[in-house]
C-alpha cells in the first residue's frame, strides 16, 4: 500500500460519515430519488409545455402565486417564454442519465483497473497505481472543465469526461480490497483447481468487490451530479436549449438582479435535493452494506 | 529520508509528465490541434502556418517534446483576445486569486474547527447532530447555488453587499463565503474525528487523572494535536481552492484565475485554458510533494512505509 497522506487525507472530504442522520433506512431521501427518476422516465407526459419551445409574449412570468403569474404556467416562465416547470421536468432526466451512466462509466473503468492491479501485483500493479495518483493530483473539476473545453459539448461527451475525471476512487478502494481478497481461502483454492487468472478475477474476485463499488458509486453520484451542474454552468456542459438544472442556473443569473428569482431557485433547490438525497442514501448504503469502508 | 524524498519527488515528476502527456494527448485526438491554436476563421494558409510553426507537421514523439521544451521554458503561449503571454495574465490574476483563496480558508477555519472540536467534545448530543446537518450541508450545496442565493439575498433583496467585480472589502464577503462553505464542512469533520481520536488516547487520560480542568485537557492537550491533519489538509485546500474557485469567481465576476479560465472557455482562446489547466495541476502536484516530505519529517513512520 503505497497511499500517500495527500489521498488519505483528501478521502476524509468524501461525504460520509453523517451518523446520527441516519436513519434505518432514508426514506426521505429515497423517495426524492425515486420521485426524480419517475419525473426523468414520464417527463414526456407530465410536462405541460415543451421545454424547448418558449413564446416570447410570455416572457419572465413569475410563478402562480405572485402578482402576475398565472397557473397556465405554474411556476412561471424564462427569457425565452418557456415554462420553467417543464424545463425542470426534462431536466431530470439530463441529470439522471447523466449522473448514473458517468458513475457507472467511472465504475466500471476503475474497478476493472483496481481488480487487474491488485490481482495481478508487480510492475503492471506499480504502473496502474502510479496513473491513478497522478491523476488522483489532479483537480478533476479543472481536468474535466479542459476536456469539455476541447471536445465539445454533448451529453455523451460529458458522460466520458466525468467518468475519466473520477474513476481513480474506485481504483483505489478496489485494490486495496483485493489485496486482502487476494489471500483468502477461496482465492488460493481457486488457485489450485488451476483456474486462470482471468476466470479468479472475472469469477471469484468481482463479485465480492461489487459491494463496495456499489456503495462508492452512491457517494460519487452526488459529486457527478454537481460537476455535471457545474459545467452545464460554465457553458462546456449539455449544449443549449436541451433543459439542464445546470444551464438553468446560469441563464437564470442574470435575471437575478431584477428579481426573477424563481430562474436562479428553483433548478438549483432541484440539484441541492438530489444531491443531498444521493449523499444520505450513500451513507446509509455504506453503513449497511460495508463496514470496510466506514474509514473512507 | 533521503530516498524517501527521492522516490517522492520522482512520483510527482510522473504526476507532471503524466499531466503534461494527457493534456498533449487529448488536444490531438480530438482533432486537429491548429484548428484550436489560431483564431477563429482563420485561412487555411493560416492554419498551414501554424502547422509548420508549431512542428504539428513532425511525427508524435517530436511534437511531444516540442510541447515540452515550451512547457519547461514558461512558455504556454499567447493569448488571442488579450494578445499577452499565457503567463504574464496568469500571474496578473492570481494575486486576486490568492487574496480570495486567503480569506476563504481563514473564514473556513474559523467555522469548522471550533464548530468540529465543540461536535467532538458533546459527541451524539444536540450540538453534534447540529454540526453534522452543516457537515452535510456544506458537502451538498454546489458552491454557484449558495452564491447565487446569496446575491439574491443580500445583493438584490437586501442591497447590502454588492453583487460581483471588486475593489472594497465588501467584494469579497460574498465569494469568500461562497467559495469557503465546503471547505469549512470538510475541516469540521476532519477536526472532529481528529478530536475524537486524540480524546480516546492514554494521554488525554492521564491528563484528567492529573486532575486537570476539562477547559485546559481540550484545549492545551487535545486540540494541539488534533490540529496536525487539519493543517495540512488546510495547506493542500488553500492550492485546490484556487483552482476550484472557477465557479464562485464566474459567479461573482471575480478577476482571479479561475474566472481566466472562464473567460478562456468562452472566448474560446485556447492557449488561456490549457494554461491555466497546466499550472494548476502542476501546482497542486507540487503542493503534494511538499505536504508528503514535511509530514516524513514530523512522523518517521510515513517515511518507513513508503
Amino acid at each position: 500500500m503505497s497511499s500517500t497522506t495527500t489521498t488519505r487525507l483528501l478521502r476524509a472530504q468524501l461525504p460520509s460519515r453523517f451518523g446520527l442522520l441516519r436513519p434505518d433506512f432514508p426514506v426521505i431521501p429515497v423517495a426524492i430519488l425515486a420521485s426524480i427518476a419517475i419525473m426523468a422516465v414520464f417527463a414526456d407526459l407530465l410536462a405541460p409545455y415543451n421545454p424547448e419551445i418558449g413564446s416570447l409574449a410570455a416572457r419572465f412570468k413569475p410563478p402562480f402565486w405572485q402578482a402576475g403569474g398565472s397557473t397556465a404556467h405554474l411556476l412561471g416562465t424564462d427569457q425565452l417564454g418557456r415554462d420553467v416547470l417543464s424545463r425542470l421536468i426534462f431536466g431530470a432526466r439530463v441529470s439522471m442519465v447523466v449522473g448514473f451512466t458517468a458513475v457507472i462509466f467511472a465504475g466500471v473503468v476503475g474497478t476493472t483497473l483496481g481488480i487487474i492491479s491488485g490481482y495481478l501485483g508487480g510492475w503492471v500493479d506499480q504502473v496502474i497505481m502510479r496513473i491513478t495518483d497522478a491523476w488522483l493530483a489532479l483537480p478533476a473539476l479543472t481536468f474535466a472543465i479542459f476536456l469539455a473545453a476541447i471536445v465539445g459539448p454533448s451529453e455523451m461527451n460529458i458522460v466520458i469526461i466525468l467518468g475519466l475525471a473520477y474513476w481513480t476512487r474506485y481504483a483505489r478502494i478496489v485494490r486495496a480490497e483485493v489485496l486482502s481478497l487476494k489471500e483468502r481461502e477461496f482465492v488460493r483454492l481457486a488457485i489450485v483447481a488451476g483456474c486462470s487468472k482471468r476466470t479468479i478475477m472475472w469469477r471469484h474476485v468481482l463479485p465480492n468487490v461489487v459491494n463496495s463499488a456499489i456503495v462508492l458509486a452512491s457517494l460519487m453520484l452526488g459529486v457527478v451530479i454537481v460537476a455535471e451542474a457545474s459545467l452545464s454552468f460554465l457553458g462546456v456542459g449539455v449544449p443549449p436549449p436541451k433543459p439542464a438544472w445546470g444551464l438553468m442556473l446560469s441563464d437564470g443569473k442574470q435575471g437575478l438582479m431584477v428579481g426573477y428569482w424563481w430562474l436562479t431557485i428553483l433548478p438549483g433547490a432541484c440539484i441541492m435535493l438530489m444531491v443531498l438525497s444521493a449523499n444520505l442514501l450513500g451513507d446509509w448504503l455504506r453503513v449497511k452494506f460495508d463496514p470496510q469502508l466506514r474509514q473512507l | 529520508m533521503r530516498d524517501f524524498v527521492l522516490k517522492r519527488t520522482g512520483y510527482s515528476l510522473l504526476s507532471l509528465i503524466l499531466l503534461s502527456l494527457t493534456i498533449f494527448f487529448f488536444v490531438r485526438v480530438t482533432g486537429d490541434p491548429a484548428t484550436l491554436l489560431v483564431e477563429p476563421g482563420a485561412s487555411e494558409a493560416d492554419i498551414a502556418a501554424v502547422h509548420h510553426r508549431f512542428g504539428l507537421d513532425q511525427p508524435l514523439v517530436m511534437q511531444y517534446a516540442i510541447f515540452m521544451a515550451e512547457l519547461i521554458k514558461g512558455d504556454f503561449g499567447q493569448s488571442f483576445y488579450y494578445q499577452t503571454p499565457v503567463l504574464e495574465l496568469y500571474l496578473s490574476r492570481l494575486p486576486s486569486s490568492l487574496l480570495l483563496a486567503a480569506v476563504a480558508m481563514t473564514f473556513s477555519l474559523l467555522i469548522g474547527i471550533p464548530t468540529g472540536i465543540y461536535s467532538a467534545v458533546r459527541v451524539g448530543q444536540f450540538w453534534d447532530t447540529a454540526g453534522k446537518l452543516f457537515a452535510l450541508l456544506g458537502l451538498s450545496l454546489p458552491s454557484f447555488f449558495v452564491g447565487l442565493v446569496m446575491i439574491l439575498f443580500f445583493s438584490v433583496y437586501l442591497g447590502w453587499l454588492p453583487s460581483s467585480g471588486s475593489g472594497t472589502v465588501w467584494h469579497l464577503v460574498m465569494p469568500a463565503f461562497a467559495l469557503g462553505w465546503y471547505f469549512a464542512a470538510a475541516h469540521m469533520r476532519l477536526t472532529r474525528s481528529s478530536m475524537l481520536e486524540v480524546m480516546g488516547s492514554e494521554y488525554i487520560k492521564l491528563a484528567r487523572l492529573k486532575g486537570l480542568p476539562q477547559a485546559l485537557v481540550i484545549g492545551k492537550h487535545a486540540f494541539k494535536n488534533a490540529l496536525i491533519p487539519v493543517v495540512t489538509l488546510a495547506g493542500i485546500n488553500l492550492v485546490l481552492m484556487i483552482n476550484v474557485a472557477v465557479v464562485v469567481e464566474t459567479v461573482f465576476a471575480w478577476p482571479g484565475v479561475g474566472r481566466l479560465l472562464y473567460e478562456g472557455i468562452s472566448f474560446r482562446d485556447f492557449p488561456i485554458v490549457q494554461g491555466v489547466v497546466i499550472i494548476g495541476g502542476a501546482m497542486i502536484v507540487v503542493v503534494n510533494l511538499l505536504v508528503d516530505i514535511v509530514y516524513a519529517v514530523i512522523d518517521p513512520r510515513i517515511r518507513l512505509e513508503a
